[in-house]
């Protein structure tokens, strides 16, 4: 039952991995509800302290829980994560499938824009998104999904070129069945395993770019507990040699980011079968 | 042939960003007449009108992107309405200044990045392999304003080795900067870039060379007595040298989006620096022209990363 780490197969690793995560999201979005808001209060009787028993995180310049503040960040960076995943995802698919399915025409122009797509720098691209749409959850979440779908539109339009040979493909459509319905019970379930790792990978990208751009002071207002603001607000104080106000939240978000990461890559090994078992 | 074509798409492709970029300037909710009368009250209607016209706002808005791009090409990016100066104006300094800084941190990141992958990939399964792989993954889904924030504390605020900020020292003459103290101020920006931008070019190498050495030329080169760094030389430096290189011009972008990050951080005076404030302060044909210039940037360096693979390789010349 207990093997070392190393002679566990991908199938124990990934669980393990999906355990460890899972168990971390869960404490930061429960932390993120049951923590008042009362500790996002100004409290000028504990300004300014170190990381502590009852303040882990420490206290900020206004005598605000850190903790309190970074959980709050997090979840905001998972909602915008989860959101600009799934639309970056149905976009992709969107447009991967019918680049591959309507013909030549169609796919060269779904090719140019895909490539368009990945060449914009695209952090320089989200800020401009941003800054159109005024700021706010929306803007960052419109940037952030229309910065991520272009890699994964290509994958799955090469996986579902692949797919256009397989006979059961070329029988269906003899049989007179529609495009929708190959569409449905073919291509997408050709597909689902791409789509569910890719999900999963753009995930922390999404989350850093988020917390990247509310660094720079687009979208959120001040006041929102966001790790892109909590961090640039930190920035004013780092002379000062106040770490513990630089160094947990972000931390926080890499491990949150890691471990989505790795639960991809498990997830990856595991739904090639050939690898599950190395 | 193939590289006549290339060409072609990555201009396309450029043009396309220009529509791209020029369609959401022109549709954000942000007015630059409002926010020009918002400066100057005093402003009558007839005069607004006229500044209307002076702007080309009175047009469609295809015919206005013909204006716009035509003066961009001539290289007229407009006046600042933060700075009321010309915009190439305040673009050539900083270009200079964030050229030398993404130059050294890109040069950096790819050697070094390059020389880690392939040390992993011979010593693979050994301690420094692991080390190596540990660090990349960490450092693939760290924020690079993150690690620039934690770099300046460490190395700036507890060790005092490096200035916090800025290009140069504060208070000095920009004549009377010395070189030393130039390349001072430019450490830790490029030093947050270069560490950021190895991951990549590390792992993708170690898994080419990992590739190579599993092959069977290396396996009958080792047999006829080749060590390993004359496998190195012969085989796997020329086999996975290439890759590495299209991977280091494809991060132009990432480079591009890193750059923004660490010259806020830095308070570094260069075109990210400036792309923030003039996002924030609503300066468009500032932001416009920074974006269109790092556009401009990227692409050409896709261009690049194309051509150098269709010279080097000739399999893909024969397509």
């Amino acid at each position: 039952m207990f093997k070392k780490l190393k002679n566990m197969n991908a199938r124990e690793r990934m669980l393990i991995a999906a355990i460890f995560s899972g168990a971390l999201l869960l404490a930061i979005f429960v932390l993120s509800f049951t923590i008042s808001d009362g500790n996002l209060r100004a409290n000028a009787r504990i300004m300014d302290q170190g990381p502590s028993f009852s303040h882990p995180f420490g206290t900020d310049w206004l005598g605000r829980d850190m903790l309190a503040r970074t959980m709050k960040g997090l979840r905001l960076s998972l909602m915008v994560g989860v959101v600009a995943s799934i639309i970056s995802v149905i976009i992709s698919v969107i447009l991967g499938v019918g680049s591959a399915v309507l013909g030549k025409t169609v796919d060269n122009v779904i090719s140019w824009v895909t490539d368009l797509f990945i060449g914009m720098p695209h952090l320089i691209f989200m800020m401009l998104v941003c800054f159109m749409m005024g700021g706010g959850v929306k803007g960052i979440i419109v940037g952030v999904s229309l910065t991520h779908w272009s890699l994964l539109a290509r994958v799955i339009r090469a996986e579902v070129l692949q797919l256009k040979n397989a006979e059961y493909m070329q029988i269906s459509s003899s049989f007179g069945k529609s495009l929708w319905f190959i569409a449905w019970h073919h291509v997408i379930p050709y597909i689902m395993p791409q789509i569910i790792i890719r999900f999963l990978s753009v995930f922390p990208h999404a989350i850093v770019h988020e917390a990247a751009i509310t660094f720079l002071g687009f979208g959120f207002s001040p006041q929102t507990p966001a790790i892109g603001v909590i961090l640039s607000e930190a920035m004013a104080h780092i002379s000062t040699g106040k770490w513990w106000l630089v160094f947990f939240p972000g931390f926080l978000l890499v491990l949150v980011a890691k471990s989505f990461d790795s639960i991809s890559e498990q997830a990856h090994i595991l739904l090639e079968p050939v690898s599950a078992n190395e | 042939m193939v590289i006549a074509l290339r060409t072609v798409r990555a201009l396309t492709l450029i043009v396309g960003m220009s529509v791209l970029t020029f369609a959401l300037m022109h549709f954000s909710p942000l007015d630059p007449i409002t926010r020009y009368v918002s400066s100057d009250p005093r402003m009558s209607p007839e005069q607004i009108e006229k500044l209307k016209i002076r702007w080309g706002l009175d047009k469609g808005p295809v015919e206005q992107y013909f204006i716009w791009a035509g003066a961009m090409l001539r290289g007229d990016f407009g006046t600042s309405r933060l700075y009321r100066t010309p915009v190439s104006d305040i673009i050539k300094g900083r270009f200079l200044m964030s050229l030398a800084l993404m130059g050294v941190s890109w040069v950096l990141s790819g050697v070094i990045g390059y020389g880690l992958g392939a040390l992993a990939a011979f010593k693979r399964g050994k301690t420094s392999d692991k080390v190596i792989r540990w660090f990349s993954y960490v450092l693939v889904s760290t924020p690079a304003f993150w690690l620039a924030l934690i770099l300046m504390l460490v190395l700036a605020v507890w060790f005092h080795l490096f200035p916090v900020g800025l290009a140069a020292p504060a208070g000095v003459l920009d004549a009377n900067v010395t070189f030393a103290q130039r390349l001072w101020h430019l450490a830790l920006p490029v030093m947050t870039l270069s560490v950021i931008g190895i991951a990549n070019v590390t792992l993708h190498t170690r898994e080419k060379m990992v590739d190579i050495l599993n092959s069977e030329y290396v396996l009958f080169a080792k047999a006829r007595g080749e060590s390993s760094w004359s496998v190195f030389w012969n085989h796997g430096f020329r086999n996975s040298v290439l890759p590495a290189i299209t991977l280091q011009f494809a991060y132009f972008s990432e480079l591009f989006g890193g750059s923004v990050l660490a010259e806020d951080v830095f308070s570094y005076p260069g075109l990210g620096n400036m792309l923030t404030v003039a996002g924030l302060g609503g300066d468009l044909p500032l932001f416009g022209a920074i974006v269109l210039i790092s556009g401009v940037f990227v692409f050409l360096g896709n261009l690049v990363a194309d051509i150098v693979c269709v010279i080097v390789d000739p399999r893909i010349r024969a397509l």
